[in-house]
């Protein structure tokens, strides 16, 4: 089996966001950046086919050549090469184009990437990019198996879970329950040193839709002081008469 | 040229996005001078719509779309977007519809702005306003395809009436062309009680209740409220509670009217997640936690002392004012 992970490369969940240039750019000053958790379930879980059911690892990722340490982390966790798109993803349609040129010249039976990544929380790469391969889609995939070319899985719906039958080559956005937190796995000294002189191929960009452009951000309004109550009564008080919410 | 919605139901009956999601679109009709149609699947109560603001419903009449199929709905949506020359269409964010934006998006070349939050800051150029960076921050995204998609964010907009003459056309599901042959097997789903995707009232507790054994408060609790319960990520991390109440930045977004965080501290991931939500009460012994800061209302005590007492209090309170 051929795995494709596709990884975005996101500020920590703990950073704290800020904006520059007049509020029309992220401010990455300062920012530790990571594997997006949603891909890092995926990358997990795609390590466990390669090793229980046999299987080659590749993964991809649209950015510029600072995404590369993110990259050689997913590498040091045990993926086998790395492709690299050069462009800058501000668009999850034209991000999927890209993936999707990966995608139809590798021959792959199964692409995993996240769900959503959060930072832009587009929410939208997996699913357009099986549209344009012709590939199965699964989404907020939280149960993966595969036998032979048939797959089962589990997605979460709201209120619940519904389990899918489905066929190879599928395309699946994943989340937390492909694998569970405790399976992730932290790069040990010999994955880095042989992630070092594994393939990390730099391609160019093909021309693509930019669907969509973010002009400008803003930070949510600041929080007034929190109201302490002194009892329960009171607190019902507040509730009712003050926020109308009971 | 009209404004498209997808109007969610389930065994026939629409759920209550969908007259959020209705509301919104004729917000954006207006914007544009247009009128808005609905697409919905084997709905029995289409009328409905015309309260907020359809003027007409194309009901997918089909048997083999009783169960949702993103790949199926996705074709039979866009079918009735070139039927109908629609220019904006409008989807709602529950998990169904985030399945199916993508694959409409592709489908019809759009492009696709998630988690919007208000009306458009204006329709041309058409500019949406959405939370970014797990609810850390908005973007103003301008979508420049033909086509524009927007995806709406649970209990943001809120339904509001518009009395609308309305009609309603039984159509036919489209096929999808694409090979897409993923099939329902199982659905296991909580029946009669309130989810957190849609809930007006979310009661979380987090590792401040010591145990699993402790949730039987929190549960009874939410029953009095009508509430959906969640949890923080190490309670669901440390197996207490399954995945599906994980709330936050990795788990899922809460937009509730009220959010009660019961022995959660208030880690960055957890606010952010929780952040939508317009009124959030906190309960914590620790004065310090960091909850507080971001919290509308709060008790510093103990939650095994406090909440025994919150439930006694509201079942009085409910049983005086219905």
């Amino acid at each position: 089996m051929k795995i494709l992970v596709c990884i975005s490369n996101v500020p920590d969940t703990t950073s704290k966001i800020n904006f520059t240039d007049g509020d029309t750019k992220f401010d990455t000053n300062g920012v530790q950046f990571v594997i997006n958790p949603n891909d890092e379930f995926g990358l997990t879980r795609a390590m466990w086919f390669k090793e229980k059911q046999g299987a080659t690892v590749h993964i991809a990722t649209v950015g510029d050549p600072t995404v590369e340490p993110t990259m050689r982390k997913a590498l040091a966790i045990g993926a086998d090469e790395a492709f690299r798109v050069n462009a800058e993803p501000t668009d999850g349609f034209f991000v999927a184009q890209q993936l999707a040129e990966v995608v139809k010249n590798g021959g792959y039976d199964l692409v995993i990437g996240g769900r959503e990544s959060i930072d832009y929380n587009g929410g939208m790469v997996p699913g357009i990019l099986a549209t344009l391969t012709n590939m199965n889609f699964i989404n907020s995939c939280i149960n993966l198996e595969i036998d032979g070319n048939n797959v089962t899985a589990v997605r979460e719906i709201d209120g619940g879970k519904e389990k899918l039958s489905s066929s190879l080559p599928l395309v699946v956005g994943g989340q937390k329950g492909l694998v569970e937190e405790s399976d992730l796995r932290i790069p040990n000294m010999r994955g880095i040193m042989m992630a070092r002189k594994k393939t990390l191929s730099v391609l160019e960009p093909v021309d693509g839709l930019k669907a969509t452009e973010d002009k400008k951000f803003d930070k949510p309004a600041a929080k007034g002081q929190v109201k302490l109550a002194d009892s329960v009564d009171q607190l019902i008080d507040l509730l009712h008469n003050e926020a109308k919410v009971i | 040229m009209s404004v498209l919605v997808y109007t969610e139901s389930e065994k026939g009956k629409f759920k209550k996005n969908a007259f959020e999601v209705a509301s919104y679109a004729f917000a954006v009709a207006k914007m544009m001078g247009t009128t808005v149609t609905a697409i919905a699947f084997n709905t029995t109560e289409g009328e409905s719509l015309g309260e907020y603001g359809v003027s007409k419903v194309m009901n997918v009449k089909d048997g083999s779309l009783e169960t949702f199929n993103a790949g199926a709905f996705s074709a039979s949506i866009a079918e009735a977007v070139k039927s109908t020359e629609a220019k904006v269409v409008i989807l709602s964010s529950s998990t169904d519809t985030k399945y199916l934006a993508p694959l409409l998006a592709a489908k019809l070349s759009a492009g696709y702005a998630p988690n919007v939050v208000q009306a458009p800051d204006s329709t041309s150029p058409f500019t949406v306003k959405r939370t970014a960076f797990s609810n850390k921050g908005f973007a103003h995204t301008q979508i420049d395809t033909d086509i524009k998609i927007v995806g709406v964010s649970n209990n943001a907009f809120g339904a509001q009436e518009n009395k609308t003459a309305i009609s309603i056309e039984e159509i036919s599901g489209a096929t999808d062309a694409a090979t897409n042959d993923t099939k329902s097997v199982e659905i296991d789903k909580v029946v009669g009680k309130a989810t957190i995707a849609d809930a007006d009232v979310v009661v979380s507790a987090g590792r401040g209740m010591k145990g699993p054994e402790n949730w039987g408060m929190i549960e009874e609790l939410a029953d009095v409220l009508g509430a959906a319960t969640a949890c923080s990520k190490p309670v669901s991390d440390l197996g207490w509670r399954p995945h599906g109440e994980h709330v936050g930045q990795t788990g899922k977004p809460v937009a509730s009217n009220l959010y009660i965080a019961i022995g959660i501290s208030g880690a960055i991931q957890h606010l952010a997640g929780v952040s939508a939500s317009k009124t959030k009460v906190v309960i914590n012994n620790d004065p310090e936690a960091p909850f507080f800061k971001a919290a509308d209302y709060g008790i510093v005590g103990d939650a095994f002392e406090v909440v025994p007492q919150l439930i006694e209090k509201l079942k009085d309170f409910k049983a005086q004012n219905g």
